[in-house]
């Protein structure tokens, strides 16, 4: 059952084969195991879990189930949960508890899902390797002396190790889709604006997406099933009609666009022979290989890492220990308050994208750094329009390498942002994308494959990959080191 | 362009950031890399560009000028660190 996929625990309970108390003991009898080593998870949800799927299979027992009554889910911490703390990976909401959900939870809830836990996570979201964590580092499944990736590490690595069956994550510039290469998992980065974010701790309100997490498309199908869809709560929450997710596309005749920027020099020798095994799949289903242009990519670091921060530190102006959060035992006045509760509550990489955004904010230098910043970004979706003007889907590597040691980039921010090269573009430019499992390296560390599509097209990106995961199974390598 | 420890006192003073004595070698390292970073993207000539403030063109949805949230002081100042007859509690800042 544990290396089941949501689809076959889905089809399990409706068979009645489990029972979703039983299925939910499994899956926290190996976190039991698991997350002392791994970090997975912040909190574990246990008696709460037990509780839920209980109430799951008496639903079930009526005849008024969803599909997805009854199967446990981890959530990213930084999802907002009733009753649950909900720390987003940092000192300043250690003993934070919602008073609501978000929105994105209600909807599980409603289905009937049952909440295991939430995930670890760089904090705030801020980071790529869930090292920036105030609750320590989580460990990759395949080799726990290298990092998951981030930010939604923990939710990735609960998935490769099969300590939840699915999770929930979020994607900033990169934070479902680069986790799930570097832990051999697929990740989802939904159309801006497709999910609602209402109950999400805010990083940069102009790329934040919620996302789901998986062992296949399929299963980041069904997820998005349940999570799309208009939610007045957030205002930009987009107005469309409800599509299902869970379709077959043909990959005949597919326009498959590769973008010379993306196979360059950097690329690892294993990321690039895994990528190129996939592409020649797709020729062999018939699908049209266009070599493309996205003349922009590597500014798009830059122009990102002016944009995030920039709305980083107007969004977290709000934990100022007066409504919530950490507040500094002593002080002298408000301000000092303010600034020991700040100093104190986050971690050194929050810090930083605080000033680097307070500063490119600032008098006199907002033309030179933001505007300029919001400028490339509209350079870079151009390059977007056009690229998608000859093709149907882009396809690359996630990450420019597969997961690194821990400690490895710590000390030069600019080696981490760098590796977020792949991932940045698809926010900036608002556009879905994913990432699953194409191969390993000579290490056996695993590969993501990225697919970026034109604004809403996640059940053609969704299509594919499933497609692609009907005739290999790179998605079904379960880690050695945490073996079942 | 580099920022100097002065600069990196009046950032962290905008911010709301106390810094320590020894966090600011560290603080001021980094930032400059970071701004060296992001000094990359100034080469590009956007002098015809429009600025992009959003991943989808659209406009923002208006809605009727009606009063929709319930009061829910009480459970969102449960989670305060201080608060007294409805109030949050902060230091005085007028003597």
């Amino acid at each position: 059952m544990l290396n089941s996929t949501l689809l076959e625990l889905a089809g399990a309970l409706e068979a009645k084969k489990v029972s979703s108390v039983d299925l939910t003991r499994q899956f926290l009898d190996r976190i039991a195991v698991l997350n002392g080593p791994l970090n997975a998870f912040i909190t574990v949800n246990g008696p709460g879990a037990l509780e839920a799927a209980k109430k799951a299979d008496a639903r079930r027992a009526k005849g008024d189930a969803h599909p997805l009554t009854g199967i446990p889910i981890a959530v990213k911490d930084i999802y907002c949960t009733k009753g649950q703390r909900t720390t987003c990976g940092s000192r300043m909401l250690e003993n934070f508890v919602s008073p609501y959900d978000a929105h994105v939870v209600e909807a599980f809830e409603r289905a009937g899902a049952v909440l295991l836990g939430k995930c670890n996570m760089d904090e705030f979201a801020m980071g790529s390797s869930n090292e920036s964590s105030y609750f320590g580092p989580v460990r990759n499944p395949w080799d726990r002396r290298r990092v998951p990736g981030g930010s939604s590490g923990g939710s990735a690595a609960a998935v490769a190790a099969r300590m939840a069956p699915v999770a929930l994550g979020t994607d900033t510039g990169g934070s479902t889709r680069q986790p799930a290469a570097f832990s051999g998992v697929c990740g989802l980065r939904p159309t801006y604006g497709l999910v609602s974010r209402y109950g999400l701790v805010a990083f940069a309100s102009s790329l934040d997406q919620a996302g789901p997490i998986a062992k296949s498309a399929a299963d980041l199908a069904a997820l998005l099933d349940v999570m799309a869809g208009f939610d007045e709560r957030d205002s930009t929450s987009v107005q469309r009609p409800k599509e299902s997710y869970s379709v077959s596309i043909d990959i005949q005749g597919l326009r498959v666009g590769l973008p010379k920027e993306y196979f360059a020099d950097g690329l690892e020798p294993g990321v690039r022979s895994a990528v190129d095994g996939a592409i020649a799949w797709f020729k062999s289903q018939g699908a049209k290989v266009v070599e493309i242009e996205l003349p922009h990519t590597r500014v798009g670091v830059a122009a990102y890492y002016v944009i995030a921060p920039a709305e980083a530190s107007s969004n977290l102006s709000r934990f100022d220990g007066v409504r919530y959060g950490h507040r500094a035992k002593q002080y002298n006045d408000l301000i000092d308050m303010y600034c020991r509760t700040r100093g104190e509550g986050f971690g050194a990489e929050v810090k930083r994208r605080i000033m680097v955004g307070t500063y490119v904010l600032s008098h006199g230098y907002y033309d030179a750094y933001y505007l300029h910043a919001q400028k490339i970004r509209r350079l870079i979706a151009q390059d977007f329009v056009r690229a998608f003007e000859k093709c149907d889907l882009i396809l690359g590597p996630t990450a420019p390498t597969t997961a690194f040691e821990l400690g490895a980039k710590t000390k030069d921010p600019v080696q981490m942002y760098l590796g977020d090269i792949f991932t940045i573009p698809a926010p900036l430019a608002g556009l879905p994308a994913l990432s699953v499992p194409c191969g390993f390296d000579a290490r056996g560390l695993p590969v993501g494959l990225q697919l970026t599509g034109p604004h809403f097209s996640e059940a053609r990106l969704l299509g594919a990959a499933h497609q692609y995961q009907q005739l290999t199974d790179w998605h079904r390598r379960v880690p050695l080191e945490s073996p079942l | 362009m580099s920022l100097t420890h002065d600069d990196v006192r009046r950032i962290a003073a905008l911010a709301r950031i106390a810094i320590t004595a020894d966090e600011s070698a560290e603080v001021l390292e980094r930032l400059n890399r970071v701004l060296a970073l992001i000094e990359e993207m100034r080469a590009i000539d956007v002098s015809a560009v429009e600025p992009m403030a959003h991943a989808l063109d659209v406009g923002q949805r208006l809605r009727a000028d009606e009063v929709t949230e319930k009061d829910r002081r009480e459970p969102y100042q449960s989670v305060a660190p201080a608060v007294e007859d409805g109030l949050y509690l902060v230091p005085k800042v007028i003597e």
